[in-house]
């Protein structure tokens, strides 16, 4: 289990208790996260799981990959740290992650 | 071309078993306008899911039935392109419109950044005070008691409201937007609003381009403003579009017409026949307002408001185990990915509080994915929550009208009548 943080952009941080192997949007999923829609189920081909990460968490979780990076090109309010949850997956090492939820998700 | 068209054999009214699958043409407009297109669906979906069509009044062409089959087409535009068309209908040659719909990267990117954010969902929180209040006022206006056309009344209204003010179209004109939408996706014939492909352009070129140059121009002269046409006239990408590129100019804007008119007042109508077919949904809704916000995706899904996304094979590839080659024809049937049993639980039942109701194709995936999704949902939501507040039900008294297309799948009438609460 790793501990991880979810900021809405209204700044209401909503924290859980989640298995390692999950991915962030499951996550979202499973508590009801508002935002997190996730239509295409985790198939990294919807984007309606966008999230900004933590600046301390970035190089922990790492890079796009060109599929998600085609399709987040796309969004004008594209961050730096953006990410699609869905090819975010949890770990001992992600323990206390960080995650922004982007007002235009909402 | 339509107007040149080969009579063919017509599989209208013939039981599905009966055909052998190598002559089975799911384009058949017949198909949809009798709603009888789904056990041809089923089969191939069971039969031969990546299925090739030899012959049609549109060429051959691949059809692609299953959800995940559709999802990966969709997530592999460097095979998968959209160009030159994404419809079975190829352009005509002479006229060249085109549209970022039908475009590959990187200019579909480019263009459909600029007029995103329109539609994105933090500019929709905007607009909601606006469209319940004219929601508001067409429900109103209806004559309760008496038996009048929802599509008219309240479906096109609606829409034709909404599309004049995301382009910031003068109101008193805006029926105009609404036909150059039908128009644009009429099936030619004699008793069409369009005689010929070549009648429609003509029709358009003649109408809507001027109207538009028109805006444009006004637009592009004054400070930057958030409506569709402003956006474009400013955006570095699409600024000169309207003086240098006319027929993309005219794509864009049907796409944008098209894509904001058609595909939500079929669900709006759709919707009142799902739930007079359902009665125990519409008694589930009833008892439960709540339930608005998971039925709207379903009604989308069951809607499924455009039947197929086409793509044309940029390189020969095997696909499902089958051999596709460069130029072939590719169609997603979306009408047959949300009756997919593999993917979604009980797909012929109209459920409004399903566990995951966006879990359908009717806004295709990928980067082509509907950029007006969730504005689509917006309007939907707000019908129904303005309905249940005046109307203890509307109810269907007449057999629905279908439209005549193996694109758009809608409704031309839909017979109600509405009952105070």
């Amino acid at each position: 289990m790793s501990k991880i943080t979810f900021v809405k952009h209204d700044g209401e941080e909503l924290s859980y208790e989640a298995d390692n192997g999950l991915s962030v949007m499951n996550i979202a999923v499973d508590n009801l996260v508002p935002g997190i829609d996730a239509d295409c189920g985790g198939e990294c081909n919807c984007a309606t799981c966008h999230v900004y990460v933590d600046e301390k968490w970035w190089d922990k979780v790492g890079t796009t990959n060109s599929t998600e990076e085609a399709i987040m090109s796309l969004n004008p309010d594209r961050q730096t740290t953006s990410r699609l949850s869905c090819q975010i997956k949890m770990s001992d090492e992600l323990d206390g992650l960080v995650i922004n939820l982007p007002e235009f998700q909402y | 071309m339509s107007e040149v068209a080969e009579p063919r054999t017509s599989m209208v009214g013939v039981n599905p078993s009966n055909i052998p699958l190598e002559d089975y043409d799911v384009s058949q407009r017949e198909l949809f306008r009798n709603d009888t297109m789904w056990q041809y669906f089923d089969r191939l979906r069971k039969e031969d899911p990546v299925h090739y069509c030899k012959d049609s009044e549109f060429g051959p062409y691949w059809s692609i039935t299953k959800f995940e089959d559709i999802m990966k087409v969709e997530g592999d535009p460097d095979i998968f392109s959209s160009e030159p068309a994404i419809t079975i209908n190829d352009p005509l040659e002479e006229f060249d419109i085109t549209m970022f719909i039908a475009m590959d990267e990187p200019t579909h990117g480019d263009q459909r950044r600029t007029v995103q954010g329109a539609v994105a969902p933090r500019n929709l929180a905007n607009m909601e005070e606006f469209i319940r209040e004219q929601v508001g006022t067409i429900l109103d206006s209806l004559p309760v008691g008496e038996t009048f056309d929802w599509v008219e009344k309240v479906s096109v209204e609606l829409t034709t409201i909404m599309l004049a003010t995301l382009f910031n179209f003068p109101m008193e004109q805006r029926h105009k937007l609404t036909y150059w939408s039908d128009v644009a996706t009429a099936t030619p014939g004699p008793d069409s609003l369009v005689e010929s492909d070549t009648d429609r352009i003509n029709i358009l070129m003649r109408e809507c381009v001027p109207a538009f140059m028109g805006l444009w121009q006004e637009r592009a002269a004054a400070e930057p403003q958030f409506d569709l046409i402003s956006m474009m006239a400013h955006a570095e990408e699409t600024k000169d579009m309207a003086t240098q590129r006319p027929m993309e100019f005219l794509g864009n804007l049907m796409l944008l017409i098209v894509g904001g008119n058609d595909t939500t007042r079929n669900s709006i109508s759709g919707s009142v026949l799902f739930l007079n077919e359902n009665p125990e949904q519409y008694k589930k809704l009833l008892d439960n307002h709540d339930l608005i916000n998971t039925m709207v995706p379903e009604i989308i899904r069951f809607q499924t408001p455009l039947t197929h996304m086409r793509r044309t094979v940029t390189k020969d590839t095997t696909f499902g185990g089958k051999q596709m080659k460069e130029g072939d024809k590719v169609v997603m049937w979306y009408v047959s990915g949300n009756r997919d049993e593999e993917s979604i639980e009980q797909p012929y039942d109209f459920i409004i509080d399903r566990e995951r109701p966006r879990h359908h194709v009717s806004f295709g995936f990928g980067i082509h994915r509907c950029m007006g999704n969730r504005l689509a949902e917006m309007q939907l939501r707000i019908v129904w929550e303005e309905i249940l507040k005046r109307f203890k039900k509307v109810e269907l008294v007449g057999e629905p009208v279908r439209t005549n297309s193996n694109f758009v799948k809608g409704y031309t009438e839909l017979p109600v009548r509405v009952h105070a609460i």
